[in-house]
């Protein structure tokens, strides 16, 4: 019953966090928050199309989690791993669209050169590491860059599946035992594949994290309620889980049908409640006109090469 | 006598953390021997890693894609077979599917006979050679590992190292040995090439001349135009290795070497079974004696 009642979408909701949280957060992360979704929905058109044709691993329904995270730490310029649906991560912390189009096209200008396609994504010079395509690789690999850089933020994001890895669970263990100055994000829609939560384990990422000594928030995906906390869990060792809704199947740009919420649409109902509705609608429109114009440009250089 | 392989490897360690800001990071390092006297007996710079040997080279990883060119210290070579993703999925493949390095450089110290049993003895760098972007290299004398440590800090990918524990109290030099009239050329790898050293002497007195290389590079497996004439020119080459022999590092560079001389090239390295913790159980580096068998009969052909 707990974990049914953790699947809400006011899961650990703090009254009146937008109002508190102020304008300058808002627009911030909501254009962020517009730049991933309209770019995904790009990229799912694209792939429906028949003009991608790696395996894409889309992250629509999950924006909110980078939009927050990376609104909120935007101060501490962080080293930022992200997980293997990781687009809405790479372009909510800084990483640049076009070689992130042209690696989704298949094109030699592509951030990997055409090698990597979808998940193994980065933009080092934004210090966005790439995701070598190995489920939970990016924890460890992030702990040691934690290790290595410790007057800098660590930001690692992974999903619930990744969190079943042996060894990301010992890097969680590493990074508390080290005191390492990283935040893990765990991007928890509740589906390994198809597979739930509880059908794959019987215990809470946070209740583990929590008995290795990292600092634990376990809540859902509202993006004021993860900048929030990224911000209150910077400069030490801590753990997020969000608990979130993929919005299309694990591979590929089709749908099993509606999410458990839309996160989105309550975005834009918080925002409305702020008085913030026509600014950001037109951030809205701009950026998906930014972003399908890219989107055009690139597949009109491919084609004519 | 000079300074030993563990000498060098100690004070190569040292001089990293103190003037480049390295770390070196493995299992249970300042534990009993500072393993073997290769690390140096100070906590600056040297983090011991929990047990867990995945997430300990991804960890080590990590830490070597931000420039400080972390030293990864494997106790056991055979721990490789835990330690492996992480080091042939990101460190060797960083640079070309990102575009930037990862120069990690793996220490994996080999061992043998002391009872080792089944899981702990032998060299296992064969599996490292078939991944690209993985240079693999089997220093065994003070020169060479210098050689090779420089080679790691002029160039930005990452390195697997196997080292072999016989080697660590050793401070000589193994230069090859060419000669004419030779009836064969060994090509020896890790700990085997004290043994084949051994043999050449032996060899010599009986009135047998071999020449002996010793291979340092595995990969990329670099030879000379010289010494491809030395072997031509003896007419029949053996490798020897300290590793298995069936899909080991012998047959494959006894491969590479037929085909670059066109002169039939054996094998010979660890037979194919489990080593065990008794004296006659054990499956160890081809001995002298095997070795000069082997020769006896090849040169018999």
């Amino acid at each position: 019953m707990e974990n049914i009642t953790k699947r809400h979408p006011d899961f650990g909701a703090i009254e009146n966090l937008p109002a508190a949280m102020g304008p300058e957060f808002a627009v911030d992360m909501y254009r962020r928050f517009a730049f991933a979704h309209h770019f995904e929905n790009c990229a799912r058109e694209v792939h429906a199309e028949g003009n991608i044709t790696c395996l894409i691993y889309l992250s629509l329904g999950q924006e909110s989690i980078p939009a927050g995270v990376s609104a909120g730490l935007a101060y501490l310029s962080p080293w930022v791993a992200g997980q293997h649906r990781g687009h809405s991560i790479y372009l909510c912390f800084g990483g640049r669209p076009i070689p992130l189009i042209d690696e989704l096209l298949g094109m030699p200008s592509g951030c990997c050169g055409g090698m990597a396609g979808s998940p193994p994504i980065h933009d080092m010079e934004n210090r966005i590491i790439g995701h070598i395509g190995l489920i939970g690789d990016q924890v460890p690999v992030s702990s040691g860059v934690a290790l290595s850089n410790p007057e800098d933020q660590v930001v690692c994001f992974f999903g619930d599946g990744a969190a079943e890895e042996d060894y990301v669970l010992s890097a969680l263990g590493f990074a508390a035992s080290k005191k390492l100055n990283i935040l893990f994000v765990c991007e928890d829609n509740d589906l390994s594949v198809l597979t739930p939560t509880e059908t794959r384990r019987s215990w809470q990422v946070g209740d583990i994290a929590g008995s290795f000594g990292l600092e634990c928030v376990d809540i859902a995906d509202d993006p004021w309620l993860v900048g929030h906390w990224a911000r209150e869990l910077a400069g030490r060792p801590a753990l997020m889980n969000v608990r979130t809704c993929r919005d299309v199947w694990h591979v590929g740009s089709g749908s099993d049908g509606a999410p458990e919420w839309n996160r989105r649409e309550l975005t834009l109902q918080k925002v409305s409640e702020l008085g913030l509705a026509a600014e950001l609608a037109e951030i809205d429109r701009n950026t998906q006109r930014t972003v399908e114009k890219l989107w055009a440009q690139r597949l009109q250089i491919r084609s004519e090469n | 006598m000079g300074a030993t392989v563990a000498d060098t490897i100690r004070e190569l360690t040292r001089e990293h953390i103190d003037q480049n800001d390295g770390l070196v990071l493995g299992q249970c390092l300042t534990a009993v021997g500072w393993v073997q006297n290769t690390v140096p007996a100070q906590e600056h710079g040297i983090v011991e890693l929990p047990m867990t040997d995945i997430a300990g080279a991804g960890i080590a990883v990590g830490a070597a894609l931000t420039g400080r060119r972390p030293i990864f210290i494997l106790r056991f070579q055979s721990l490789v077979w835990l330690n492996a993703s992480p080091l042939v999925n990101h460190a060797a493949k960083a640079k070309t599917t990102f575009g930037y390095p990862c120069p990690l450089f793996i220490r994996a110290s080999g061992d043998e006979s002391n009872s080792m049993g089944p899981v702990h003895s032998g060299t296992h760098h064969a599996p490292f050679m078939y991944m690209p972007g993985l240079p693999v290299v089997a220093p065994m004398t003070p020169m060479e590992y210098r050689s090779i440590w420089k080679h790691f800090l002029e160039h930005d990918d990452p390195m697997f190292v196997s080292e072999h524990r016989i080697s660590y109290k050793s401070d000589r030099e193994m230069p090859d040995i060419i000669r004419s009239g030779a009836s064969i050329t060994l090509f020896s790898i890790s700990a085997t090439r004290f043994n084949a050293v051994e043999a050449v002497e032996v060899l010599e007195q009986k009135g047998i001349i071999a020449n002996l290389v010793h291979v340092l590079w595995l990969k990329p497996f670099k030879i000379d135009d010289h010494t491809i004439s030395a072997l031509v020119d003896s007419g029949c080459g053996l490798v020897l290795d300290s590793g298995h022999e069936i899909c080991g590092a012998s047959r494959s560079i006894a491969y590479e070497l037929t085909n670059m001389s066109g002169v039939k090239v054996r094998a010979l390295a660890l037979e194919d079974r489990s080593s065990g913790v008794a004296s006659f159980c054990e499956n160890l580096s081809p001995s002298s004696e095997r070795i000069i068998e082997e020769i006896n009969s090849m040169v018999a052909e």
